[in-house]
């Protein structure tokens, strides 16, 4: 078996004596949709997080196309091939949707996502191009996250639920990025909380229960009724 | 009263404003971008002002090479000043980074007493700084005053140009918005930050030039430059750097109308009163950005 993309190898992240994650093992492949669900307060921004270079690893490592990236910087990170979507969207609001999205252009790689790609899959952002970020809507606020993530043109994306607090058919709309992104060879790791539409869309998936994995597999391979167990740890 | 006399001060009021919102424009940049205050920014002007002295007294170098000498010695410094020290202490606090730019303003006043003495200093603009343009009867409009009025605004647009259509620009606003996000997505702030503390640096440097062959100028002089130039970036509103130049010029007006109907020796005091009384009515400032 080749190589993995993204390997995660006993990982765990401690704050102020909180352990937020416990040896967690994860692995993620070139143009492959991994899906990490979990309650509140499981360990799925904290894993993030650390894959970006933001959160101290108490121990464990982070491997990304074969190079440990222990030490490295976000923004070196970011160089490498990786761009999170962070959670609550969080643009730049006193910034135009445009200029969001060109930070993303900024501080990544050349490659074949240009702005013209992003206005092609958000057709809504291409007219409200000159609008500062903090005007939009929340839907069109995490179109332009998503898109200054994409514009980093990255090897392996990091979605932090980017479905929360959106209406069902925005959702919808976000979601069906996705695949097309996978077929890209973009590795695509999802965190969210909405079970259904990340167990949908993943290849894989990993739940996550008070920082550990409890269960990880195919969707189509483990009954419902098994990830609600895992999920709520019953 | 004779209104003749006062449109002049007026005039000239409008005229000293833009040397205030030369001084504050670097200023509005720290507070507006990094959200510090920096309490040495009066002391490194004073500093740069006695680079220039140096440059011009002791190695005759005439007065626009020796700017264009300080230029990038300013950004420089600016630059490593943020990087290596300001740096440290940004985001933990505000009394820290309160306390380490009063250091630097004790160590930059005593470094140049120790060096210069306390003498007081001005620079020599070749007479430029004494000619004038005469309008009507007793009333002229003096070239330096002039030519400092033109520097502010070619200044301040060049600094909102450079903030709002340049790349650098926009990494700048966007750490300034929200840090923690601009780190997450890749951004290096420390870096940005000191890029911006550059650009303070050559405000900082344009101020000094002018303001060293405007008035006199000794190793305390500091203090009270950051006080009127604080004056404005509060008058004008946080983060506007527009505003700022109209901060400058009420002060400049407050002050010299103060001093024409009240006796020269209120000439300061009714810049701060004016101050203290917009501020009390709109402490926002008049445009503000945040």
């Amino acid at each position: 078996m080749p190589e993995a993309l993204l390997t995660v190898d006993a990982l765990t992240v401690v704050y102020d004596q909180f352990r937020a994650t416990h040896d967690i093992d994860l692995a993620v492949d070139a143009g492959e949709i991994v899906s990490v669900i979990g309650a509140n307060g499981a360990g799925k921004s904290s894993l993030l997080k650390a894959i970006v270079g933001n959160a101290r690893l108490a121990s464990g490592s982070i491997c990304f196309e074969g190079s440990d990236l222990a030490g490295k910087t976000t923004a070196q990170i970011v160089k490498a091939g990786i761009a999170l979507v962070p959670e609550g969207r969080r643009l730049f609001p006193s910034l135009t949707v445009e200029e969001n999205l060109q930070i993303g252009s900024s501080v990544g790689r050349p490659g074949e996502i240009t702005l013209a790609t992003i206005y092609e899959y958000f057709p809504a952002l291409a007219d409200k191009r000159r609008q500062l970020a903090r005007e939009l809507s929340g839907g069109q606020q995490q179109m332009v996250a998503l898109g200054r993530a994409l514009l980093t043109n990255p090897r392996l994306l990091l979605c932090d639920e980017i479905s929360l607090g959106l209406a069902p058919v925005i959702v919808n709309s976000l979601y069906e990025i996705i695949p097309a992104l996978a077929r890209r060879g973009i590795g695509v790791l999802v965190v969210e909380q909405d079970i259904t539409r990340s167990l949908a869309v993943a290849d894989r998936f990993y739940c996550l229960l008070e920082g550990k994995v409890t269960l990880t597999g195919r969707p189509a391979e483990v009954s419902r009724e098994t990830v609600m167990r895992h999920y709520f740890g019953l | 009263m004779n209104p003749l006399a006062i449109a002049n001060q007026i005039l000239q009021g409008v005229l000293l404003g833009g040397l205030y919102a030369l001084f504050a424009s670097g200023l509005s940049i720290s507070v507006g971008v990094m959200r510090f205050v920096n309490i040495a920014h009066g002391d490194l002007i004073v500093l740069v002002s006695f680079l220039l002295f140096t440059l011009t007294a002791y190695f005759h170098v005439p007065l626009l090479l020796a700017v264009a000498i300080s230029l990038p010695i300013s950004f420089a410094g600016g630059y490593v000043l943020q990087r290596f020290l300001l740096q440290r202490v940004l985001g933990k606090g505000i009394l820290q980074i309160v306390l380490v730019t009063f250091g630097i303003s004790i160590i930059v006043q005593n470094f140049l007493q120790g060096t210069f003495g306390a003498d007081t200093r001005r620079l020599s603009g070749s007479g430029f700084e004494s000619a004038s343009i005469p309008l009507t009867n007793g009333i002229g409009v003096g070239y330096l005053p002039l030519t400092i009025f033109a520097a502010a605004v070619l200044l301040i647009f060049a600094l909102d140009r450079l903030l709002y259509t340049t790349r650098v620009g926009a990494h700048i606003r966007a750490v300034s918005d929200d840090v923690d996000t601009a780190n997450l997505v890749g951004l290096s702030s420390p870096r940005i930050y000191a890029i911006a503390m550059g650009v303070v640096g050559v405000t900082v440097c344009i101020s000094a030039a002018f303001m060293s062959v405007f008035a006199n100028f000794d190793p305390t002089s500091g203090p009270d430059r950051l006080l009127t130039a604080f004056e404005a970036v509060v008058l004008g509103g946080l983060g506007s750097l527009w505003g700022t130049l109209i901060g400058g010029i009420i002060i400049g007006v407050a002050q010299l109308l103060g001093a024409q109907l009240l006796g020269s020796e209120w000439q300061q005091l009714a810049g701060h009163l004016v101050f203290l009384a917009i501020f009390l009515i709109r402490p926002q400032g008049l445009f503000p950005r945040y």
